[in-house]
């Protein structure tokens, strides 16, 4: 028990929030390794320390998965680190990944009463530290799974929506089958998101765990053309299937020149280094264009541009910009990354937006022509729109231009399955709170349903399809 | 991990796998490829799918080595296993009753248009396949080029075998012949295929191209692949690969495909020093997965 513990509240609000500890940005803008080091045990209970344990947690509320966090932070402060880790695995089957992808600021911590006057606990620090603690102990709390139900779920797409899913239905006692496109598990996790936010190993590591507790997994199949959602229910007899596939095929921004050599969508960018492992170039095959003393943009304000300008610098680059045409405030990309890039030394280049890429006579890209804009009355989204300042046209020079500026839906599944809804951009039709689509026994949920979200939002979707689903293949009615 | 139940070399640095993958086998339709991988450090590459049979769950595959990941690839022997397949991918050719499709066919490309050659012949088409190789060592699948086709040229750029000349050439004596052609598709080498594409558009000849884009995932999701269609962009690996040859930029297809070379030929010229050593090194990763999967 943590002396701290006993402290009266006001004594508690007087603690100041712990910084985790990063590597020196100097030494990091320079190789891939994690960028947070995750806080010291002692560290941990004092931030612990901080929680007021308020009457109505706004933590809880604001999780999308509804982790209780209350719950697991007086488990923290009374010592009980595993104890804390299993309460946390009630609500979230992947807290090592959460703890260090979550956009906290909005979600957990952004309804944190002690954040009202000063900083919030760092809740994600938190989580991430009692996760790491448990995989670190090798003393696993996985929750047993219920007896037998016989019934089977097909899980399409690997992902944070696919995993979450996959870690509550093999509780429930269903058995379940996880396909994947690529040749690696995690989707996004280890194709989109670099090694120096979240190591590969993590999500090995949770995905190891959903293999002990009995998930299969089948990689290299594309549903929609190794095999349809038809077949998987009538051939291979899955009594329901859940579609997470992701968001899916990239946005250009349609402006000419995107076929110069040089210019990349930020998933192929950063399924090259992340999935291929291209950074290490010495010992793998797959090659991307070599930044090294090169001027790299990256056009976009959401963390995948972020990824991609930070994953530019760390292969090299003699420049690494971030364009984007709104201001700072507008941008959609987590706090804490926007912080760390302007450590590393990322340009940033705000109100500002490609009409064109232009390059050289071989096909190479030689830089972008920009205009200037400035933010005029809200748009659609709430956020002002950008508008094109007259005149304000320059060449910003690159070698290589990577483009972040979101998806749309991938149609395999859905031009294979004619009984599928679809919206009219291509997204999955499904029910916000079942999770149904228009076929019976299919779910859908995550960026393939909403479009380019977030990892938790993906989770909180893949345990809300789970609970349908469960209670589909119970009551049996569609 | 994927076995390969024979491989057998069929040309000058070619050669064909019949490798077990019942679900690829299961759902192949003419003019869709694969992507493998065949090590952990290894690149994914798409290739071509020859032939498949659902029945014995095999697909078989036609390799020309030509970069590193290819000649590693064309080590390999019955027995082996490659570790990643992914497919089919790309969307299936399209069978029509035209009349008389013309196909023409680059070395390795034969691979790629004999399931639909086989497929137009099927659909009542006059097939006439017009194969064309460097020289007689690589002039590959002559037999099966027959018996899918009521027509049959053989060219050789050196005449060392068939008629001397560039396949286009025979099909500038056909158009001259005054044969009315309803459908041309060419598998091969780019300026190949740009070489077909100024004869054809001129005269309004419905023709298809199988395009070669370098792709990573094969599904859509990183648009490496994406072709220039006059002012729009496509994605090869779900658009295609077939598109039609009057819309598309060759050129730009060219440069991007020349993105790599360099590391490319640094990749080659490092394992053609020291081949043997990594075959040895690639059949003890193999022998671990498979004594790990057991």
């Amino acid at each position: 028990m943590s002396e701290k513990n006993s402290l009266p509240l006001k004594e508690r609000m007087k603690i100041l929030r712990i910084h985790m500890p990063e590597a020196d940005p100097a030494v990091r803008s320079r190789n891939f390794e994690e960028v947070n080091q995750g806080l010291p045990e002692a560290d941990a209970l004092t931030e612990a320390s901080r929680c007021i344990e308020c009457a109505k947690p706004g933590c809880v509320v604001d999780c999308p998965v509804g982790v209780k966090v209350k719950e697991v932070i007086a488990l923290i402060c009374a010592g009980d680190f595993l104890a804390a880790a299993a309460k946390l695995r009630e609500d979230n089957s992947l807290p090592a990944i959460t703890g260090r992808v979550c956009p906290q600021e909005n979600q957990c911590e952004g309804g944190c009463i002690v954040g009202k006057k000063g900083q919030p606990v760092a809740i994600g620090n938190l989580e991430r530290f009692i996760a790491d603690y448990e995989r670190l102990s090798g003393k696993l709390g996985l929750p047993a799974n219920a007896p037998a139900t016989c019934k089977s779920v097909a899980i399409v797409g690997s992902g944070p929506a696919g995993l979450s899913a996959a870690g509550d239905l093999i509780q429930k006692g269903h058995r379940v089958r996880v396909f994947e496109a690529l040749h690696e598990l995690g989707g996004v996790l280890v194709y989109g998101i670099p090694e120096f936010r979240l190591p590969k190993s993590i999500v090995r590591g949770e995905v190891d765990n959903l293999r002990r507790m009995g998930v299969e997994f089948e990689t290299n199949v594309v549903v929609g053309k190794s095999v349809t959602l038809d077949e998987l229910m009538n051939e291979e007899h899955y009594d329901a299937v859940f579609v997470a596939t992701g968001a899916g095929l990239p946005v250009f921004l349609g402006v000419p020149g995107e076929h110069f050599n040089g210019v990349y969508s930020a998933n192929e960018f950063l399924t090259r280094v992340n999935l291929m492992r291209a950074y290490q170039m010495e010992e793998y095959d797959e090659p991307v264009y070599d930044c090294r003393d090169r001027d790299v943009i990256v056009v976009g304000g959401g963390n995948t541009a972020m990824d991609a300008v930070r994953t530019s610098r760390r292969l090299g680059a003699r420049s690494a910009t971030l364009v984007y045409r709104r201001s700072d405030a507008e941008m959609p990309a987590r706090a804490e990354e926007v912080k760390h890039a302007r450590e590393e030394g990322i340009e940033f280049r705000m109100l500002t937006n490609p009409v064109e890429f232009i390059g050289d006579e071989k096909g190479w890209l030689t830089g972008a022509r920009c205009v200037r804009m400035e933010l005029g009355e809200p748009d659609a989204s709430g956020r002002r729109r950008p508008v094109e300042v007259k005149g304000s046209e320059f060449v910003l020079p690159a070698n290589v231009a990577i483009i972040g500026v979101g998806t749309t839906a991938n149609p395999l599944i859905q031009s294979t399955t004619p009984d599928l809804a679809t919206n009219k951009w291509n997204y999955i039709v499904a029910d916000e709170n079942s999770m149904r689509t228009s076929k019976r026994g299919v779910f859908a949920g995550g960026d393939i349903v909403t479009g380019g979200a977030t990892v938790i939002l993906a989770m909180g979707a893949g345990r809300k399809a789970a609970a349908s689903i469960h209670e589909f293949l119970t009551a049996g009615e569609w | 991990m994927y076995k390969i139940l024979d491989a057998r070399s069929v040309g000058l640095n070619i050669k064909q796998f019949v490798i077990e993958a019942p679900r690829i086998a299961r759902k192949h339709q003419p003019g869709q490829f694969i992507i493998l991988r065949i090590h952990d450090k290894g690149e994914r590459i798409p290739l071509t799918i020859k032939s498949s049979d659902p029945q014995a769950g095999t697909v078989t595959i036609v390799v020309q080595a030509i970069g590193k990941t290819t000649s590693l690839l064309n080590c390999l022997e019955t027995g082996d296993s490659i570790l990643d397949i992914v497919g089919p991918l790309g969307k299936p050719s399209e069978i029509e009753n035209y009349g008389t499709a013309v196909i023409l066919a680059g070395s390795v490309g034969t691979a790629m248009a004999l399931p639909t050659a086989y497929a137009l012949k099927k659909a009542g088409n006059h097939v006439v396949f017009i194969e064309g190789s460097r020289n007689k060592e690589m002039v590959v699948f002559e037999d099966e080029v027959r018996s899918s086709s009521s027509e049959t040229y053989v060219m050789t750029d050196d005449g060392s075998y068939g008629e001397q000349g560039l396949v286009t050439k025979k099909l500038d004596e056909l158009i001259a012949a005054g044969r009315k052609i309803d459908f041309v598709l060419a598998v091969g080498p780019v300026p190949m295929m740009r070489a077909v594409a100024r004869i054809t558009a001129p005269l309004g000849i419905k023709t298809m191209v199988s395009l070669n884009s370098i792709m990573v995932d094969g599904t859509g999701m990183c648009g490496g692949c994406r072709v220039l269609m006059g002012d729009k962009s496509q994605f090869a690996c779900v658009d295609g690969p077939e598109f039609d040859a009057s819309k598309v930029n060759f050129e730009v297809l060219m440069q991007r495909n020349a993105m790599y070379r360099e590391k490319e030929c640094a990749s080659l010229k490092q394992f053609q020093e020291r081949w043997e050593e990594q075959v040895a090194e690639l059949r003890e990763e193999l022998a671990a997965k498979e004594s790990h999967h057991v």
